[in-house]
């Protein structure tokens, strides 16, 4: 196919599809106009019901705790099929070089040999993003957040570490054992929440947890330990990618025999 | 009042970056671009009151997938 008909293909179809669009937006709710009764119901009964300020929170890890423990997994399979596919390549390498085959000293994109400025201003922001994330990990029943943003936020401080102080003191703090197990006991400890109602006589997941008294830290049931389950795994998954992603930057140095 | 403006605002910002980073052809600078993006879309998802995705996305958007994207494109360089 010659390159006039593909524009003409690309115009037709393209067009076509905004029509589409444009039907399906007639049909559309007034823009900030909510339909459903679901949102309205939970958000006057949330927190008489579960002790959590945060109705997003609630409904994330308490009335539609299975769909997020779905996603947990996700997350966790995700991960596992990266680490699995990067492993492989990486042990494929290390069978075809020669045994005796050393590496060049790694510059440049892996120790960006950062100034003192660099150093100093990252050390301040690691440790004000650490507090940040596990403030945002901890208080997901009170206010903004969760378990999920913390972890994200709190795995930006590991990429901080390798941009200002470069792979080895990155590679330091992030052991990859350590990691997993972290990243296991995570995904686990959701489930595991979810069996614990099991023992007491509840459904899978139910909220069986003392609620507390709201705007406490220690309220909400178990809505706080989930928050705070996710927050390690996503953390910890976040990181190993990392760790994974920067070690595939290395393996790809050339190689010097000796 | 004001409120309704800067969502509008935040909105079209939006709509400009998006088409901003289809637009930027050099992946290396697309990262950055599409760092931009993710920034942008996070204070629009503030805008829209939902601040619990605004908060992942800043950190998924604007940190994480760009610095895993630039790892990706400086192996891919380095085994050229």
């Amino acid at each position: 196919m010659n390159a006039a008909a593909r524009h003409v293909l690309i115009i037709l179809f393209g067009l076509g599809l905004l029509g589409f669009l444009l039907w399906g937006m007639t049909g559309l709710s007034p823009f900030g106009q909510y339909p459903g009764p679901y949102g309205d119901v939970l958000n006057s009964v949330a927190t008489a019901e579960r002790h959590t300020l945060n109705v997003v929170t609630a409904i994330n890890f308490d009335y539609r705790g299975f769909d997020t423990l779905g996603e947990e997994f996700i997350l966790f399979a995700s991960v596992a099929g990266a680490l699995l596919l990067m492993r492989h390549e990486q042990t494929e390498q290390e069978e075809a070089c020669e045994p005796h085959a050393t590496r060049e000293p790694i510059v440049g994109i892996i120790d960006p040999g950062a100034s003192d400025l660099t150093r100093a201003s990252a050390f301040v922001f690691i440790a004000a993003i650490l507090v940040f994330g596990c403030y945002i990990v901890l208080t997901g029943h009170l206010g903004v957040g969760g378990g999920f943003q913390g972890g994200v936020i709190l795995s930006s401080a590991w990429l901080l570490v390798f941009l200002a102080y470069g792979s080895k003191p990155f590679r330091q703090w992030s052991n990859q054992s350590a990691l997993e197990w972290f990243e296991a006991a995570g995904a686990g400890g959701y489930a595991l929440i979810g069996c614990f109602a099991l023992f007491v006589g509840g459904n899978f997941l139910k909220n069986v947890l003392p609620l507390g008294q709201t705007g406490h830290l220690l309220s909400s049931g178990t809505i706080f330990p989930i928050s705070c389950a996710v927050g390690v795994e996503v953390a910890a998954g976040f990181v190993l990618l990392y760790e994974e992603f920067f070690r595939a930057l290395e393996r790809e140095q050339p190689l010097r025999r000796p | 009042m004001s409120f309704q403006l800067f969502q509008v605002l935040t909105l079209s910002m939006v709509a400009v970056s998006g088409t901003a980073v289809v637009l930027t052809r050099n992946p290396k600078r697309q990262v950055f671009v599409a760092a931009i993006y993710g920034l942008l879309q996070s204070i629009l998802f503030y805008a829209l009151h939902s601040p619990d995705v605004a908060l992942s996305e800043i950190a998924v958007g604007a940190v994480a997938l760009p610095a895993l994207t630039l790892a990706t494109l400086a192996k891919l360089e380095k085994s050229k």
